[in-house]
């Protein structure tokens, strides 16, 4: 189809600029994208017949990484790790 | 080296955007909204077999009226106890730990229950003021007494909250330290300090369950007097 309906995974190397220009950055459209990535994501792996531990594990992995990430600046400084 | 032990309590900011914010929004994608199938995922049951469990248990005590507070309370447990419990993990940032967070949950909802008692049944919300059975001379300072409990009531919810959360995750930070810091020096104290913090791991992970329960219990209690 046309470039602005293709997901991410779909769009071709050569053509991710155009992509990304393309792309809607307006709060609605950052919100909706939101929205679709998380949608994947739980239909993908939570909302499954027989699931296990393994999706929730991995939001909470992330969102461990995440946290990790705001953290940084605060535990870089951290007196006696510092030498470490 | 003795206040860098409170720094991870304060919230850190990156780009503008402070962590609390994702933290306080976080727990709502670990609860999948309901879909029209009847046999939904195995996540979904469960919750919904658990958040069954919590209304059943709040709504016995108390009357038609107070069914309507079915939703705010099994909401507010929920929340609870998903953020004490993501609290645990590493490195992330409990909000319950903040005294403004929770005295801006328990002040309001508090004061709901004080006005809906006063304005539908005044007489035996103020009734409650005095203990049937008290001797005549003892009422004055008793009711002075009474009051002062009942105006303490959100401070004490809104502090035990966070003075638990906060201990909680103090000891847990104080012992990994020392932990780390005995490794290199005497292993087999360094062993047993892991025990300790195994152990007191799995005590927070009772708190962070049973704090969320109480507040939400004392709630409760606080409605049935006044509906």
């Amino acid at each position: 189809g046309p470039l602005s309906e293709q997901r991410l995974m779909d769009v071709r190397l050569g053509h991710l600029p155009m992509w990304l220009a393309i792309c809607d950055f307006s709060p609605q459209g950052l919100l909706g994208g939101v929205q679709k990535a998380w949608s994947s994501y739980y239909n993908k792996y939570i909302n499954v017949k027989r699931g296990g531990p393994a999706g929730i594990s991995m939001l909470l992995a992330g969102y461990c990484l995440l946290s990790y990430g705001w953290n940084y600046q605060h535990i870089s400084k951290i007196s006696f790790l510092v030498s470490m | 080296m003795n206040l860098s032990f409170f720094d991870q309590f304060a919230s850190p900011c990156l780009m503008g955007i402070p962590l609390i914010l994702i933290s306080t929004l976080f727990p709502s994608l670990l609860i999948p909204s309901r879909n029209n199938r009847w046999l939904t995922n195995r996540l979904s049951t469960l919750q919904s077999w658990f958040i069954n469990l919590i209304t059943k248990q709040l709504m016995i005590p108390l009357n038609k009226n107070g069914h309507k507070w079915a939703l705010i309370l099994t909401s507010l447990m929920t929340f609870l106890l998903l953020i004490n419990l993501l609290g645990l993990l590493p490195y992330t940032f409990t909000p319950t730990t903040q005294l403004s967070m929770n005295m801006a949950l328990a002040i309001p909802l508090w004061l709901a229950t004080l006005l809906t008692g006063l304005r539908n049944q005044p007489s035996a919300s103020l009734g409650h003021l005095l203990p049937e059975g008290t001797p005549t001379p003892l009422i004055p300072a008793l009711i002075l007494i009474e009051t002062t409990s009942l105006l303490i009531r959100p401070l004490a919810l809104g502090v035990r909250l966070t003075a638990n959360l906060t201990a909680g995750h103090l000891l847990i930070q104080l012992i990994a330290t020392a932990t780390s810091t005995l490794l290199p020096i005497m292993p087999t104290i360094s062993i047993l300090t892991i025990l300790i913090l195994l152990l007191l791991t799995i005590l927070e992970v009772a708190v962070a369950m049973i704090q969320a329960y109480v507040f939400v219990l004392l709630l409760s209690l606080y409605l049935q007097e006044n509906i």
